[in-house]
């Protein structure tokens, strides 16, 4: 008996764009940072993309699989660190799913970069506030990762920016 | 590339005096405190930003701790060998402690260290 699996060509998609999301979670991994818990998040990059071309449910899809993947690739799986890595691509997943229905011509992919980067960050906190170091003044480092969070947001934003205009204009 | 739209300018905005007003805030908060005690227990808890004086007494009498400018010492005490007030001014995370009045005064450092983490 032969087991077949049929991909559909959105499944393949799916499958295509998380590589690539996979591959930048990889690749931000080999990268020594100063800080732990500061990243860059190239992988959001990605599923902003995602977010703009083919809509949330594939952005969710690939951000879903993207981080089951790369913690299991990482060997992070169901570790703190991949309980960090979900609730912070929850949150951000749920304001993107709200902040894509504004109207495109106040709102682009660089602010909300940075507002899914915020969200991204206060849920992690919350989870290390609430979970992991509960009593630790986690307040203190507020300051610190709300920064960070602001650079790699607007760095990525103008990234993810810059692939949907050259990806417009060529056909 | 670089379009950004007027939606974004306002997040970024926001977001950035979001992190500067946390910055200063803790900034604020980070600032130094004295901490005296008599007899090993905590007498009083205060702000190293306010000048003032603070006496309390201890067995042997009165003695007087003074705040100005951001710097704490021990101005007077009836200890007799005055070790507390020859040291000056105490250091950041230094104490002074004046034994015989069983009073010590500690100019709690701001900051960071590892326990914090």
């Amino acid at each position: 008996m032969q087991l077949e699996l049929h991909a559909t060509l959105e499944d393949r998609r799916v499958a295509a764009l998380a590589a690539a999301a996979i591959g930048l979670t990889l690749a931000e991994a080999a990268i020594p940072l100063p800080l732990p818990g500061v990243k860059p998040g190239l992988a959001n990059i990605v599923t902003l993309v995602v977010l703009y071309r083919y809509g949330w449910r594939t952005a969710a899809w690939v951000a879903g699989l993207r981080i089951v993947a790369g913690a299991l690739a990482l060997g992070q799986f169901l570790t703190p660190a991949f309980v960090l890595s979900l609730s912070g691509g929850i949150a951000s997943l749920l304001l993107l799913a709200l902040m894509i229905r504004l109207p495109a011509r106040w709102f682009g992919p660089i602010g909300l970069s940075v507002l899914a980067a915020f969200a991204h960050i206060a849920a992690q906190l919350l989870v290390v506030d609430a979970w992991l170091l509960p009593g630790a003044s986690i307040l203190g480092l507020l300051p610190l990762f709300l920064s960070a969070a602001w650079i790699t947001g607007l760095v990525n934003g103008f990234a993810a920016d810059h692939l949907l205009h050259t990806q417009e204009s060529t056909p | 590339m670089g379009r950004a739209r007027p939606g974004d300018w306002l997040i970024l905005f926001a977001g950035l005096t979001l992190a500067i007003g946390l910055w200063l805030r803790q900034a604020d908060s980070l600032e130094g405190r004295v901490i005296v005690r008599l007899d090993g227990k905590v007498a009083i808890e205060t702000s190293l930003r306010l000048n003032r004086q603070i006496e309390i007494n201890g067995p042997l009498g009165i003695s007087r701790i003074e705040i100005r400018d951001g710097r704490v010492r021990v101005a007077r005490d009836p200890s007799p060998r005055q070790l507390c007030v020859r040291q000056g001014w105490i250091a950041p995370g230094g104490a002074a402690i004046c034994l015989p009045n069983r009073v010590s005064v500690e100019n709690a450092a701001a900051g960071y260290d590892t326990l914090n983490y």
